[in-house]
């Protein structure tokens, strides 16, 4: 049974736009940062699909990569929401807007 | 596909995080479809693991409540919501009838931890050393930017 690649480029791009969408809708930070994995998914998702396809192996190595990447920039972010939390009582985003008390 | 939607439309932070562990644990059910059973247990480790248990972790520590909404502008809304279905429709149009690209066998067994391993330390060898620089930084900054601002300041004091 085979699927279409185009069904998962088309789930990969669904994936990213919800991603973006909630970037640029929500105001909770924690949340902000949640849509940034999924964009991230939805990309790995795409990786995935053309390394099947092409029968190229390094598109899973570069998922690999992806998710280092990710991981790396979850702790660090979730670090500086911890330390600007510390600092300003809030997690809006609407109310972060100068990076000096 | 429901769980990212879902993860749009909660407003509390937590029924978010759920939702994306909906969407990543979906996610590497597809790459065992695909045949990359490695990447499928990474995802699993790394991402609904690793990654979310942070996110959780940080919720829970920052008593995140519900949050309050802005209202957008009209404008926006009149234009971009329609803009954006006109948009998804062409693109998902034109990716499901003009294409002639191929199929994807399903569970071709086929991404196994050996030949990745081989292509990781063989081909990618210095971008897998750079990787591990910058996590030993991100972990560095992380534990500096976590840290209490009393004892940074303490030690600034001591420095100065």
């Amino acid at each position: 049974m085979d699927i279409p690649l185009s069904y998962y480029l088309l789930l990969s791009g669904i994936l990213f736009a919800c991603g973006v969408l909630g970037f640029l809708i929500k105001r909770n930070i924690i949340t902000i940062f949640m849509s940034i994995e999924l964009m991230l998914n939805g990309v790995n998702l795409s990786f995935v699909a053309f390394a099947a396809h092409w029968h190229a192996l390094s598109g899973q190595v570069f998922v690999f990569f992806v998710m280092v990447v990710a991981a790396a920039e979850a702790a660090v972010g979730l670090a500086i929401i911890i330390a600007v939390y510390r600092t300003r009582e809030t997690l809006n985003v609407d109310q972060v807007n100068l990076l000096k008390l | 596909m429901a769980g990212a939607v879902n993860l749009l439309v909660q407003s509390h932070p937590i029924n978010s995080a759920l939702s994306l562990i909906v969407v990543m644990g979906s996610l590497a059910a597809e790459y065992l479809l695909l045949g990359a059973e490695f990447l499928a247990a990474i995802q699993v480790i790394v991402y609904a693991g690793a990654i979310m248990v942070l996110f959780l972790i940080t919720i829970m520590l920052l008593n995140a409540g519900k949050e309050e909404r802005t209202k957008g502008s009209r404008i926006a809304t009149l234009l971009g919501v329609p803009g954006v279905l006109i948009g998804g429709v062409l693109v998902a149009w034109t990716l499901l009838h003009r294409s002639d690209m191929g199929s994807v066998p399903i569970g071709a067994l086929w991404g196994d931890p050996k030949s990745i391993a081989r292509l990781l330390f063989h081909d990618f060898l210095l971008p897998f050393e750079v990787t591990s620089v910058l996590i030993l930084i991100a972990i560095m900054g992380a534990v500096v930017l976590a840290s209490r601002p009393e004892t940074g300041a303490r030690a600034a004091r001591k420095d100065g």
